[in-house]
């Protein structure tokens, strides 16, 4: 069994996974328009980390080295999440998996090819640089699988718990606006021109954002508000690598799978944490895998209108405020949502409420075909 | 107790296919992996016009996994039961370079979508997949070396929490100055010819089979 047993967010939103959930219970968002010609000729909107705060933030763990935006980002979020367990990073029996589509891609600008060194580029490089800031001795695990990532690398790090490799996993992930993205969004023309709607009925595409995010999880139960990790699973729509499949097939595997593996019926689901990009054909996607699993009366929000899409980090930001959600018994409402356009009559949370909350499911979706399912229970 | 077995492997490198360590194609006068690939192509004949649209990382692991599933052993098994694990040190580095080229400067500024979504290693996964009509465990891993130890763990976990039955393991890697793919079929069956064992050790000696 793992349990999940710390957390953090970095985000436009805050630096602590309790000040991003207060900032969503009030239905904040850190989407903004971004007036910058290095990321994009025209503005755009996007939720972007501040600068000087990330700076101000850092100068306590500054040590000789030099670190890119991204890795600050990285250090900070497993840093704030340790310091809640008496966990040792240094420990052989402690594993780190690290979550990211492009990581440190904004390196590869011409004018930016000479400030670290050639490989720094490379994502096994960038665990490796986070393995050796916290004095890890284990090679860091890479994840790279779209915007499944977050999902299938807690999926991972809990699968290495269950088999004896480690005993305490941490699962950290992060990815950041750059021109490189944001330009690759805009040719594929599926970024809205104003922050997304998720599920609703005026969706017209996906906001970025960038974050990092750290979730621990452990062998033991250390208190009495873990949340443990039940199942999960992934399955490809073998359909197409750029759009979602039409009859929700992969995503509705592996939500099948993950409720086998759990144990679990659909009438025990309290609550669905939606991948939700506010794309029409994502959203549409997921309300065919929810009604074809008959969980349309469960209670679904997506947080891409707070946290835009974070990418490889995703499926960490959305788990890290599952469990907080769980621990507070607290809906999130959707932020961006106000009437439902899909095709499914599915149940959108558009009011932050209280209910008991002990089951959940995550649900993730990317290019490639990719789709991932997790079902986290309270222990 | 029920086991993953290699049931067949295949190996891309220095401009030469080899099947469960025999040599099936060579082109050493290629001037590029680019220039392989498409002559292999022809020789195999696959048929399948969606190649050429693949960036050169995915052609190399699709070109891979069509060698190593001539014979269709997957179609023993249900879609879902059938995963891909692949692993790489470069992820899709030279595609992203040619699409960072496409959004240097404001003045020259053509990004291509169909150049983007090949920046994602996975989308390697899901070509296969399509080929195939695949729909199990997906995960694309990225380590400085090929990590045999990872591998065989990840697959194996997965198999014996029910997720999967059969799978495609490996690494398929390029760099501007070298490429390589391995890629394995393993499943349950019992009784095959070459049934060599799911472990670390094998893996790596597989691996390490073509110089």
């Amino acid at each position: 069994m793992a349990f999940f047993v710390a957390d953090n967010i970095i985000s436009p939103l805050g630096f602590k996974t309790a000040d991003n959930f207060h900032a969503l219970a009030k239905g904040y968002t850190g989407i903004d328009m971004i007036n910058d010609t290095k990321i994009y000729p025209e503005a755009f909107p996007a939720a972007m980390i501040n600068s000087n705060n990330l700076d101000d933030a850092f100068i306590e763990l500054a040590s000789k080295e030099k670190y890119t935006r991204l890795e600050k980002m990285l250090i900070l979020s497993i840093k704030d999440a340790l310091d809640k367990t008496k966990i040792d990073p240094t420990s052989a029996r402690t594993g780190i998996v690290l979550s990211t589509t492009k990581g440190n891609i904004d390196l590869m600008a011409s004018d930016r090819q000479n400030s670290f060194e050639k490989n720094r580029v490379l994502l096994w490089k960038l665990g490796e640089v986070i393995s050796h800031y916290f004095g890890n001795p284990n090679q860091t695990m890479v994840l790279s699988n779209a915007c499944i990532s977050g999902v299938l690398a807690i999926q991972a790090a809990a699968m290495l718990i269950q088999v004896g490799k480690f005993d305490h996993m941490i699962v950290t992930g992060g990815d950041i606006v750059s021109r490189f993205v944001v330009s690759g969004f805009m040719s594929f023309l599926s970024l809205s021109p104003k922050a997304c709607k998720p599920f609703d009925k005026d969706r017209d595409g996906l906001s970025l954002g960038e974050a990092a995010s750290t979730i621990i999880l452990s062998k033991d139960i250390t208190g009495k508000d873990d949340i443990k990790f039940l199942g999960g699973a992934s399955a490809n729509d073998a359909n197409h690598i750029s759009g979602p499949s039409r009859t929700g097939e992969g995503s509705y595997i592996a939500i099948k799978k993950v409720l086998e593996e759990a144990g679990i019926s659909p009438g025990q689901i309290d609550h669905i944490s939606a991948h939700g990009t506010a794309t029409p054909y994502n959203d549409e996607m997921e309300s065919i895998a929810i009604d074809r699993h008959h969980l349309n009366e469960v209670p679904v929000n997506s947080l891409k209108g707070s946290f835009g899409h974070t990418l490889g980090t995703a499926g960490l930001v959305e788990t890290a405020i599952l469990l907080e959600e769980m621990r507070q018994n607290t809906l999130l409402k959707t932020t961006g949502f106000s009437e439902l356009g899909v095709s499914r009559k599915i149940n959108v949370i558009s009011k932050t409420t209280n209910k008991e909350l002990n089951t959940c499911l995550k649900m993730a979706s990317g290019f490639g075909g990719s789709n991932a399912a997790m079902i986290i229970q309270k222990a | 107790m029920e086991q993953l077995t290699i049931k067949t492997y295949c190996h891309i490198k220095n401009n030469r296919i080899c099947i469960n360590g025999e040599l099936a194609f060579e082109y050493p006068e290629a001037s590029s992996m680019h220039d392989f690939l498409k002559k292999a192509f022809k020789h195999f004949k696959p048929g399948y016009a969606k190649f050429y649209k693949m960036d050169d990382i995915s052609k190399l692991g699709f070109l891979a996994s069509e060698v190593l599933l001539q014979d269709k052993p997957y179609l023993a098994y249900q879609p879902e039961d059938t995963g891909i694990v692949i692993s790489n040190s470069q992820s899709t580095l030279l595609t992203d370079a040619e699409f960072q080229a496409s959004i240097q400067d404001d003045t020259n500024f053509y990004p291509s979508p169909s150049v983007f979504v090949y920046t994602l290693p996975n989308i390697m996964i899901g070509e296969i997949s399509i080929r195939h009509g695949f729909r199990g465990e997906n995960a694309f891993y990225i380590f400085e070396n090929f990590n045999a130890n990872f591998i065989a763990d990840y697959i194996n976990q997965l198999f014996l929490s029910h997720k999967l039955k059969a799978c495609i393991g490996g690494w398929v890697d390029q760099s501007s100055e070298n490429y390589e793919a391995f890629i394995y079929w393993a499943d349950n069956k019992k009784d095959a010819p070459l049934a060599i064992e799911h472990t670390a050790k094998e893996i790596e000696r597989l691996y390490n089979l073509i110089r």
